[in-house]
Protein backbone atom coordinates (compact mmCIF):
# COMPACT_ATOMS: atom_id res chain seq x y z
CA UNK A 1 0.00 0.00 0.00
CA UNK A 2 2.94 2.16 0.82
CA UNK A 3 4.55 1.58 -2.47
CA UNK A 4 1.69 2.13 -4.16
CA UNK A 5 1.18 5.80 -3.10
CA UNK A 6 5.15 6.13 -3.00
CA UNK A 7 4.66 5.13 -6.60
CA UNK A 8 1.40 7.17 -7.57
CA UNK A 9 3.25 10.18 -6.38
CA UNK A 10 6.49 9.79 -8.49
CA UNK A 11 4.01 9.51 -11.31
CA UNK A 12 2.04 12.73 -10.04
CA UNK A 13 5.06 14.72 -9.79
CA UNK A 14 7.60 13.21 -12.36
CA UNK A 15 8.45 16.24 -15.35
CA UNK A 16 8.12 13.61 -17.66
CA UNK A 17 4.43 12.32 -17.14
CA UNK A 18 3.19 16.37 -17.31
CA UNK A 19 4.82 17.13 -20.24
CA UNK A 20 4.29 16.02 -24.65
CA UNK A 21 0.80 15.17 -26.08
CA UNK A 22 0.58 11.94 -23.51
CA UNK A 23 1.51 14.33 -20.68
CA UNK A 24 -0.93 15.16 -17.73
CA UNK A 25 -0.82 19.00 -18.46
CA UNK A 26 -2.39 18.11 -22.32
CA UNK A 27 -4.80 15.64 -20.56
CA UNK A 28 -5.76 17.75 -18.00
CA UNK A 29 -6.51 20.93 -20.73
CA UNK A 30 -8.53 18.51 -22.83
CA UNK A 31 -10.69 17.01 -19.59
CA UNK A 32 -10.92 20.53 -18.76
CA UNK A 33 -12.31 21.44 -22.26
CA UNK A 34 -15.04 18.59 -22.79
CA UNK A 35 -16.24 19.77 -19.07
CA UNK A 36 -16.49 23.33 -19.43
CA UNK A 37 -18.14 23.51 -22.87
CA UNK A 38 -20.48 20.40 -22.32
CA UNK A 39 -21.43 22.39 -18.76
CA UNK A 40 -22.18 26.13 -20.81
CA UNK A 41 -24.04 23.99 -23.49
CA UNK A 42 -26.39 22.28 -20.61
CA UNK A 43 -26.54 25.52 -18.61
CA UNK A 44 -27.15 27.27 -22.17
CA UNK A 45 -30.27 24.91 -22.52
CA UNK A 46 -31.36 24.64 -19.00
CA UNK A 47 -31.52 27.81 -17.34
CA UNK A 48 -34.12 29.11 -19.96
CA UNK A 49 -35.91 26.05 -19.69
CA UNK A 50 -35.82 25.97 -15.87
CA UNK A 51 -36.58 30.24 -14.96
CA UNK A 52 -39.87 29.72 -17.66
CA UNK A 53 -41.41 26.39 -15.93
CA UNK A 54 -40.88 28.62 -12.52
CA UNK A 55 -41.83 32.04 -13.71
CA UNK A 56 -45.22 29.88 -15.51
CA UNK A 57 -45.51 27.60 -13.10
CA UNK A 58 -46.45 25.33 -15.95
CA UNK A 59 -44.81 21.78 -16.90
CA UNK A 60 -43.59 21.42 -13.12
CA UNK A 61 -44.32 17.98 -13.63
CA UNK A 62 -41.98 17.90 -16.74
CA UNK A 63 -39.42 19.74 -14.30
CA UNK A 64 -39.64 17.30 -11.42
CA UNK A 65 -39.68 13.94 -13.55
CA UNK A 66 -36.57 15.02 -15.76
CA UNK A 67 -34.41 14.97 -13.04
CA UNK A 68 -35.23 11.04 -12.12
CA UNK A 69 -35.36 10.40 -15.70
CA UNK A 70 -31.62 11.82 -15.62
CA UNK A 71 -30.22 9.78 -13.66
CA UNK A 72 -31.76 7.16 -14.47
CA UNK A 73 -29.78 7.09 -18.11
CA UNK A 74 -26.90 4.83 -18.19
CA UNK A 75 -24.16 7.14 -19.31
CA UNK A 76 -22.31 4.66 -20.92
CA UNK A 77 -25.47 3.13 -23.02
CA UNK A 78 -25.81 6.59 -24.09
CA UNK A 79 -22.52 6.94 -25.13
CA UNK A 80 -22.28 3.86 -27.12
CA UNK A 81 -25.59 4.47 -28.81
CA UNK A 82 -24.44 7.63 -30.14
CA UNK A 83 -20.92 6.84 -30.96
CA UNK A 84 -23.03 3.62 -33.15
CA UNK A 85 -25.27 5.92 -34.56
CA UNK A 86 -22.70 8.85 -35.36
CA UNK A 87 -19.29 7.18 -35.91
CA UNK A 88 -15.62 8.26 -34.76
CA UNK A 89 -16.74 11.96 -33.35
CA UNK A 90 -17.30 14.24 -30.24
CA UNK A 91 -20.64 13.77 -30.50
CA UNK A 92 -21.11 11.15 -27.93
CA UNK A 93 -19.06 12.45 -25.32
CA UNK A 94 -21.37 15.82 -25.52
CA UNK A 95 -24.28 14.13 -25.76
CA UNK A 96 -24.19 12.30 -22.64
CA UNK A 97 -22.44 14.79 -20.83
CA UNK A 98 -25.24 17.44 -22.03
CA UNK A 99 -27.61 14.97 -21.10
CA UNK A 100 -25.98 14.40 -17.66
CA UNK A 101 -26.07 17.90 -16.91
CA UNK A 102 -29.07 19.11 -17.98
CA UNK A 103 -31.65 17.67 -15.88
CA UNK A 104 -29.34 18.27 -12.58
CA UNK A 105 -29.34 22.12 -13.91
CA UNK A 106 -33.41 22.70 -15.06
CA UNK A 107 -34.72 20.92 -11.53
CA UNK A 108 -32.48 23.04 -9.22
CA UNK A 109 -33.65 26.24 -11.20
CA UNK A 110 -37.04 25.36 -10.81
CA UNK A 111 -36.68 24.58 -7.45
CA UNK A 112 -34.77 27.89 -6.64
CA UNK A 113 -38.12 29.72 -8.55
CA UNK A 114 -40.25 28.00 -6.37
CA UNK A 115 -38.85 28.88 -3.19
CA UNK A 116 -39.78 32.86 -4.05
CA UNK A 117 -41.73 33.45 -1.13
CA UNK A 118 -45.36 33.94 -3.71
CA UNK A 119 -45.91 37.48 -2.03
CA UNK A 120 -43.17 39.44 -3.33
CA UNK A 121 -43.78 38.11 -6.69
CA UNK A 122 -47.27 39.82 -6.19
CA UNK A 123 -45.80 42.79 -4.61
CA UNK A 124 -43.15 43.17 -7.77
CA UNK A 125 -46.19 42.78 -10.23
CA UNK A 126 -48.29 45.32 -7.64
CA UNK A 127 -45.90 48.22 -8.61
CA UNK A 128 -46.21 48.03 -12.18
CA UNK A 129 -43.06 45.69 -13.45
CA UNK A 130 -43.42 43.55 -16.43
CA UNK A 131 -43.34 40.51 -16.52
CA UNK A 132 -39.77 40.47 -17.43
CA UNK A 133 -38.65 42.90 -15.15
CA UNK A 134 -40.41 40.26 -12.42
CA UNK A 135 -38.32 37.50 -13.53
CA UNK A 136 -34.78 39.12 -13.92
CA UNK A 137 -34.72 41.90 -11.34
CA UNK A 138 -36.81 39.91 -8.43
CA UNK A 139 -37.44 36.18 -9.17
CA UNK A 140 -33.63 35.46 -10.56
CA UNK A 141 -31.77 37.52 -8.16
CA UNK A 142 -34.10 35.44 -5.33
CA UNK A 143 -33.56 32.03 -7.12
CA UNK A 144 -29.69 32.31 -7.63
CA UNK A 145 -28.18 30.24 -5.27
CA UNK A 146 -30.42 26.77 -5.93
CA UNK A 147 -29.17 27.68 -9.17
CA UNK A 148 -25.75 28.01 -8.30
CA UNK A 149 -26.21 24.53 -6.72
CA UNK A 150 -27.18 23.28 -9.70
CA UNK A 151 -24.51 24.42 -11.81
CA UNK A 152 -21.89 23.03 -9.09
CA UNK A 153 -23.40 19.50 -9.03
CA UNK A 154 -23.87 19.36 -13.00
CA UNK A 155 -20.34 20.51 -13.19
CA UNK A 156 -18.95 18.16 -10.38
CA UNK A 157 -20.59 15.34 -12.38
CA UNK A 158 -19.59 16.07 -15.58
CA UNK A 159 -16.01 16.01 -14.78
CA UNK A 160 -16.29 13.08 -13.12
CA UNK A 161 -17.78 11.40 -16.18
CA UNK A 162 -15.82 13.11 -19.14
CA UNK A 163 -13.19 10.21 -18.27
CA UNK A 164 -16.12 8.00 -20.84
CA UNK A 165 -14.24 10.26 -23.88
CA UNK A 166 -11.64 8.02 -23.66
CA UNK A 167 -13.84 4.89 -23.93
CA UNK A 168 -14.62 5.92 -27.21
CA UNK A 169 -10.73 6.50 -28.20
CA UNK A 170 -10.81 10.53 -26.94
CA UNK A 171 -8.43 12.13 -25.16
CA UNK A 172 -9.00 13.91 -21.43
CA UNK A 173 -7.39 12.00 -17.32
CA UNK A 174 -9.83 9.05 -18.67
CA UNK A 175 -7.01 7.97 -20.85
CA UNK A 176 -4.89 7.30 -17.85
CA UNK A 177 -7.52 5.23 -16.11
CA UNK A 178 -8.53 3.27 -19.37
CA UNK A 179 -4.88 2.91 -20.94
CA UNK A 180 -3.88 1.84 -17.26
CA UNK A 181 -6.81 -0.96 -17.17
CA UNK A 182 -5.87 -2.42 -20.12
CA UNK A 183 -2.08 -2.13 -19.18
CA UNK A 184 -2.94 -3.42 -16.15
CA UNK A 185 -1.08 -0.51 -14.64
CA UNK A 186 -2.77 0.30 -11.18
CA UNK A 187 -0.64 2.99 -10.52
CA UNK A 188 -1.92 4.99 -13.62
CA UNK A 189 -5.35 4.37 -12.90
CA UNK A 190 -4.69 5.78 -9.37
CA UNK A 191 -3.28 9.01 -10.98
CA UNK A 192 -6.17 9.69 -13.63
CA UNK A 193 -8.68 8.74 -10.86
CA UNK A 194 -7.08 11.40 -8.26
CA UNK A 195 -6.30 14.10 -11.13
CA UNK A 196 -10.15 13.89 -12.09
CA UNK A 197 -11.25 14.58 -8.56
CA UNK A 198 -8.82 17.29 -7.94
CA UNK A 199 -9.99 18.82 -10.81
CA UNK A 200 -13.97 18.32 -9.63
CA UNK A 201 -13.15 20.18 -6.41
CA UNK A 202 -11.28 22.70 -7.80
CA UNK A 203 -13.96 23.81 -10.17
CA UNK A 204 -16.65 23.00 -6.96
CA UNK A 205 -14.54 25.65 -4.94
CA UNK A 206 -14.07 27.90 -7.98
CA UNK A 207 -17.65 28.10 -8.55
CA UNK A 208 -18.25 28.39 -4.63
CA UNK A 209 -15.96 31.35 -4.59
CA UNK A 210 -18.10 32.50 -7.73
CA UNK A 211 -21.39 32.34 -5.12
CA UNK A 212 -20.06 33.94 -2.27
CA UNK A 213 -18.52 37.06 -4.16
CA UNK A 214 -22.63 37.71 -5.66
CA UNK A 215 -23.93 36.93 -2.65
CA UNK A 216 -21.87 38.26 0.59
CA UNK A 217 -25.07 38.74 2.59
CA UNK A 218 -27.14 36.02 2.04
CA UNK A 219 -27.39 32.90 4.12
CA UNK A 220 -26.64 29.50 2.31
CA UNK A 221 -29.40 27.56 1.80
CA UNK A 222 -30.16 24.00 1.35
CA UNK A 223 -29.60 21.47 -1.66
CA UNK A 224 -32.62 20.61 -3.69
CA UNK A 225 -32.60 17.58 -5.49
CA UNK B 1 -29.33 3.06 -37.20
CA UNK B 2 -31.50 0.18 -37.65
CA UNK B 3 -32.98 -1.98 -35.24
CA UNK B 4 -33.10 -5.82 -35.09
CA UNK B 5 -36.61 -6.56 -33.82
CA UNK B 6 -36.07 -10.50 -34.32
CA UNK B 7 -32.73 -10.13 -31.56
CA UNK B 8 -35.73 -9.36 -28.79
CA UNK B 9 -37.42 -13.19 -28.75
CA UNK B 10 -34.32 -15.18 -29.43
CA UNK B 11 -32.63 -13.28 -26.26
CA UNK B 12 -35.09 -13.45 -23.73
CA UNK B 13 -33.81 -15.54 -21.28
CA UNK B 14 -30.21 -13.82 -21.21
CA UNK B 15 -32.49 -10.29 -20.93
CA UNK B 16 -34.29 -11.72 -17.86
CA UNK B 17 -30.98 -13.40 -16.69
CA UNK B 18 -29.23 -9.56 -16.96
CA UNK B 19 -32.09 -7.78 -15.27
CA UNK B 20 -31.70 -9.48 -12.61
CA UNK B 21 -28.16 -9.83 -12.24
CA UNK B 22 -28.30 -5.85 -12.42
CA UNK B 23 -30.72 -5.88 -9.36
CA UNK B 24 -28.40 -8.34 -7.59
CA UNK B 25 -26.11 -5.60 -7.63
CA UNK B 26 -27.76 -2.27 -7.03
CA UNK B 27 -30.25 -3.34 -4.51
CA UNK B 28 -27.44 -4.85 -2.11
CA UNK B 29 -25.66 -1.45 -2.58
CA UNK B 30 -28.27 0.51 -1.68
CA UNK B 31 -28.90 -1.43 1.55
CA UNK B 32 -25.28 -1.40 2.30
CA UNK B 33 -25.10 2.20 1.53
CA UNK B 34 -28.08 2.73 4.04
CA UNK B 35 -26.32 0.24 6.54
CA UNK B 36 -23.59 2.57 6.77
CA UNK B 37 -25.66 5.88 5.96
CA UNK B 38 -27.79 5.95 9.00
CA UNK B 39 -24.84 5.85 11.88
CA UNK B 40 -22.67 8.23 10.38
CA UNK B 41 -25.45 10.64 9.34
CA UNK B 42 -26.22 10.38 13.34
CA UNK B 43 -22.82 11.41 14.67
CA UNK B 44 -22.99 14.27 11.91
CA UNK B 45 -25.91 15.56 12.91
CA UNK B 46 -24.76 14.96 16.53
CA UNK B 47 -21.22 16.00 16.56
CA UNK B 48 -20.73 19.35 15.28
CA UNK B 49 -17.32 19.30 14.61
CA UNK B 50 -17.85 15.61 12.82
CA UNK B 51 -20.04 17.37 10.40
CA UNK B 52 -17.95 19.15 8.18
CA UNK B 53 -15.40 16.30 8.04
CA UNK B 54 -18.00 13.45 6.71
CA UNK B 55 -20.00 14.88 4.42
CA UNK B 56 -16.65 16.46 2.73
CA UNK B 57 -15.26 13.55 2.72
CA UNK B 58 -18.15 11.95 1.38
CA UNK B 59 -18.51 14.49 -1.61
CA UNK B 60 -15.09 14.04 -2.31
CA UNK B 61 -15.71 10.57 -3.01
CA UNK B 62 -18.30 11.31 -4.99
CA UNK B 63 -16.18 13.19 -7.63
CA UNK B 64 -14.38 10.34 -8.13
CA UNK B 65 -14.95 8.69 -11.80
CA UNK B 66 -17.01 5.23 -10.75
CA UNK B 67 -15.11 3.24 -13.42
CA UNK B 68 -11.86 4.09 -11.55
CA UNK B 69 -13.45 2.86 -8.17
CA UNK B 70 -14.40 -0.08 -9.39
CA UNK B 71 -10.91 -0.90 -10.89
CA UNK B 72 -9.32 0.40 -7.49
CA UNK B 73 -10.96 -1.98 -5.85
CA UNK B 74 -10.33 -4.88 -7.91
CA UNK B 75 -6.76 -5.56 -5.50
CA UNK B 76 -9.05 -5.22 -2.29
CA UNK B 77 -12.11 -7.54 -3.51
CA UNK B 78 -10.68 -9.09 -6.84
CA UNK B 79 -12.87 -9.66 -9.55
CA UNK B 80 -16.36 -10.45 -7.66
CA UNK B 81 -19.45 -9.10 -7.55
CA UNK B 82 -18.30 -7.49 -4.16
CA UNK B 83 -16.34 -5.48 -6.52
CA UNK B 84 -18.97 -3.53 -8.18
CA UNK B 85 -21.45 -3.63 -5.10
CA UNK B 86 -18.80 -2.02 -2.96
CA UNK B 87 -18.00 1.22 -5.51
CA UNK B 88 -21.72 1.35 -5.80
CA UNK B 89 -22.08 1.13 -2.11
CA UNK B 90 -19.57 4.57 -1.62
CA UNK B 91 -21.64 5.88 -4.77
CA UNK B 92 -25.40 5.99 -3.08
CA UNK B 93 -23.41 6.83 0.48
CA UNK B 94 -22.77 10.77 -0.60
CA UNK B 95 -26.64 10.82 -1.57
CA UNK B 96 -27.67 8.97 1.91
CA UNK B 97 -25.63 10.79 4.60
CA UNK B 98 -26.38 13.77 3.02
CA UNK B 99 -30.41 13.39 2.74
CA UNK B 100 -30.31 11.71 6.49
CA UNK B 101 -28.25 14.33 7.86
CA UNK B 102 -31.01 16.71 6.28
CA UNK B 103 -33.54 14.82 7.28
CA UNK B 104 -32.75 14.76 11.28
CA UNK B 105 -31.76 18.50 11.17
CA UNK B 106 -35.73 18.64 10.06
CA UNK B 107 -37.03 17.21 13.04
CA UNK B 108 -37.78 20.66 15.32
CA UNK B 109 -35.43 21.39 18.49
CA UNK B 110 -39.36 21.44 20.54
CA UNK B 111 -39.94 17.70 19.44
CA UNK B 112 -37.03 16.68 20.95
CA UNK B 113 -37.22 18.32 23.61
CA UNK B 114 -40.33 17.19 24.42
CA UNK B 115 -39.46 13.55 23.99
CA UNK B 116 -36.32 14.19 26.56
CA UNK B 117 -38.93 15.69 28.81
CA UNK B 118 -40.62 12.90 28.79
CA UNK B 119 -38.23 10.43 29.88
CA UNK B 120 -36.91 9.18 26.85
CA UNK B 121 -33.15 8.04 26.45
CA UNK B 122 -31.26 9.53 23.24
CA UNK B 123 -31.25 5.99 21.64
CA UNK B 124 -35.04 6.23 22.09
CA UNK B 125 -35.86 9.50 20.81
CA UNK B 126 -33.82 9.16 17.54
CA UNK B 127 -35.60 5.76 17.12
CA UNK B 128 -39.53 6.38 17.78
CA UNK B 129 -39.32 10.14 17.23
CA UNK B 130 -36.50 11.62 15.16
CA UNK B 131 -36.20 9.07 12.44
CA UNK B 132 -39.80 8.75 11.74
CA UNK B 133 -40.18 12.51 11.26
CA UNK B 134 -37.11 12.35 8.86
CA UNK B 135 -38.41 9.76 7.11
CA UNK B 136 -39.70 11.02 4.03
CA UNK B 137 -36.46 13.19 3.92
CA UNK B 138 -34.54 9.99 3.85
CA UNK B 139 -36.78 8.25 1.94
CA UNK B 140 -36.28 11.18 -0.82
CA UNK B 141 -32.23 10.12 -0.59
CA UNK B 142 -33.40 6.61 -0.75
CA UNK B 143 -35.14 6.92 -3.97
CA UNK B 144 -32.09 9.25 -5.54
CA UNK B 145 -29.66 6.58 -4.95
CA UNK B 146 -31.92 3.97 -6.11
CA UNK B 147 -31.94 5.31 -9.35
CA UNK B 148 -28.54 6.08 -9.40
CA UNK B 149 -27.67 2.72 -8.10
CA UNK B 150 -29.21 1.41 -11.24
CA UNK B 151 -27.89 3.30 -13.78
CA UNK B 152 -24.44 3.08 -12.62
CA UNK B 153 -24.15 -0.63 -12.43
CA UNK B 154 -23.67 -0.67 -16.45
CA UNK B 155 -20.21 0.96 -15.73
CA UNK B 156 -19.33 -2.29 -13.63
CA UNK B 157 -19.57 -3.90 -17.14
CA UNK B 158 -15.91 -3.19 -17.59
CA UNK B 159 -15.24 -5.91 -14.93
CA UNK B 160 -17.14 -8.14 -15.98
CA UNK B 161 -20.69 -7.66 -13.40
CA UNK B 162 -22.38 -4.85 -15.19
CA UNK B 163 -25.45 -6.64 -15.84
CA UNK B 164 -27.84 -5.21 -18.22
CA UNK B 165 -24.30 -3.21 -18.81
CA UNK B 166 -22.90 -6.35 -20.63
CA UNK B 167 -25.70 -5.57 -23.35
CA UNK B 168 -23.39 -2.45 -24.25
CA UNK B 169 -20.00 -3.82 -24.26
CA UNK B 170 -21.73 -6.53 -26.93
CA UNK B 171 -22.96 -3.94 -29.42
CA UNK B 172 -20.29 -1.48 -29.12
CA UNK B 173 -17.79 -4.62 -29.96
CA UNK B 174 -19.84 -6.07 -32.62
CA UNK B 175 -20.57 -2.65 -33.63
CA UNK B 176 -24.34 -3.41 -33.00
CA UNK B 177 -27.00 -1.01 -31.12
CA UNK B 178 -29.86 -3.36 -31.20
CA UNK B 179 -28.14 -4.97 -27.37
CA UNK B 180 -27.69 -1.07 -26.49
CA UNK B 181 -30.84 0.26 -27.80
CA UNK B 182 -32.06 -3.14 -24.99
CA UNK B 183 -30.35 -2.36 -22.13
CA UNK B 184 -30.69 1.41 -22.32
CA UNK B 185 -34.07 0.71 -22.54
CA UNK B 186 -34.65 -1.95 -19.91
CA UNK B 187 -31.94 -0.45 -17.62
CA UNK B 188 -34.16 2.75 -17.37
CA UNK B 189 -37.77 0.99 -17.04
CA UNK B 190 -35.94 -0.81 -13.93
CA UNK B 191 -34.98 2.45 -12.44
CA UNK B 192 -38.19 4.12 -12.85
CA UNK B 193 -40.18 0.47 -11.61
CA UNK B 194 -37.76 0.69 -8.42
CA UNK B 195 -38.84 4.42 -7.59
CA UNK B 196 -42.68 3.59 -8.06
CA UNK B 197 -41.39 0.79 -5.42
CA UNK B 198 -40.54 3.07 -2.91
CA UNK B 199 -42.81 5.71 -3.80
CA UNK B 200 -45.28 2.98 -2.46
CA UNK B 201 -43.12 1.94 0.84
CA UNK B 202 -42.81 5.23 1.62
CA UNK B 203 -46.74 6.03 1.29
CA UNK B 204 -47.50 2.97 2.98
CA UNK B 205 -45.22 3.78 5.79
CA UNK B 206 -46.25 7.31 6.99
CA UNK B 207 -49.49 7.42 7.68
CA UNK B 208 -50.03 10.27 9.23
CA UNK B 209 -48.80 12.32 6.51
CA UNK B 210 -51.73 11.10 4.71
CA UNK B 211 -54.60 11.80 6.96
CA UNK B 212 -53.17 15.44 6.97
CA UNK B 213 -53.21 15.91 3.49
Amino acid sequence: MLELLQNLLRWLTSGAQWSGPDGIATRLLEHLQYSVLATLVAAAIALPVGLLIGHTGRGAFLAINLSGFGRALPTVGLVTLVFLASGLSMWPVYVSLVALAVPVIVTNTYAGMAAVDPEVRDAARGQGMRWYQVLFQVELPLALPLIMTGLRLACVQVVATATIAAYVSFGGLGRYVFDGLAQRDLVQVLGGAVLVAVLAIALDLALAGVQRLLFRNRPPRAHAH
Amino acid sequence: MTIDWGWFPDHRSTLVTLTLDHLSTAVPAVLFGLLIALPLAVIAHRVRPLRGLLLGLSNILFTIPSIAIFVLLLPVTGLTRSTAITGLTIYTLVVLLRNTVEGLDSVPTKVREASTAMGARPLRTLLTVELPLAFPVIMAGVRVATVMAISLVSVASYIGYGGLGQLFTDGFQRNYPTPVVAGVVLSLLLALVADAVLVTIQWLCTPWLRRRA
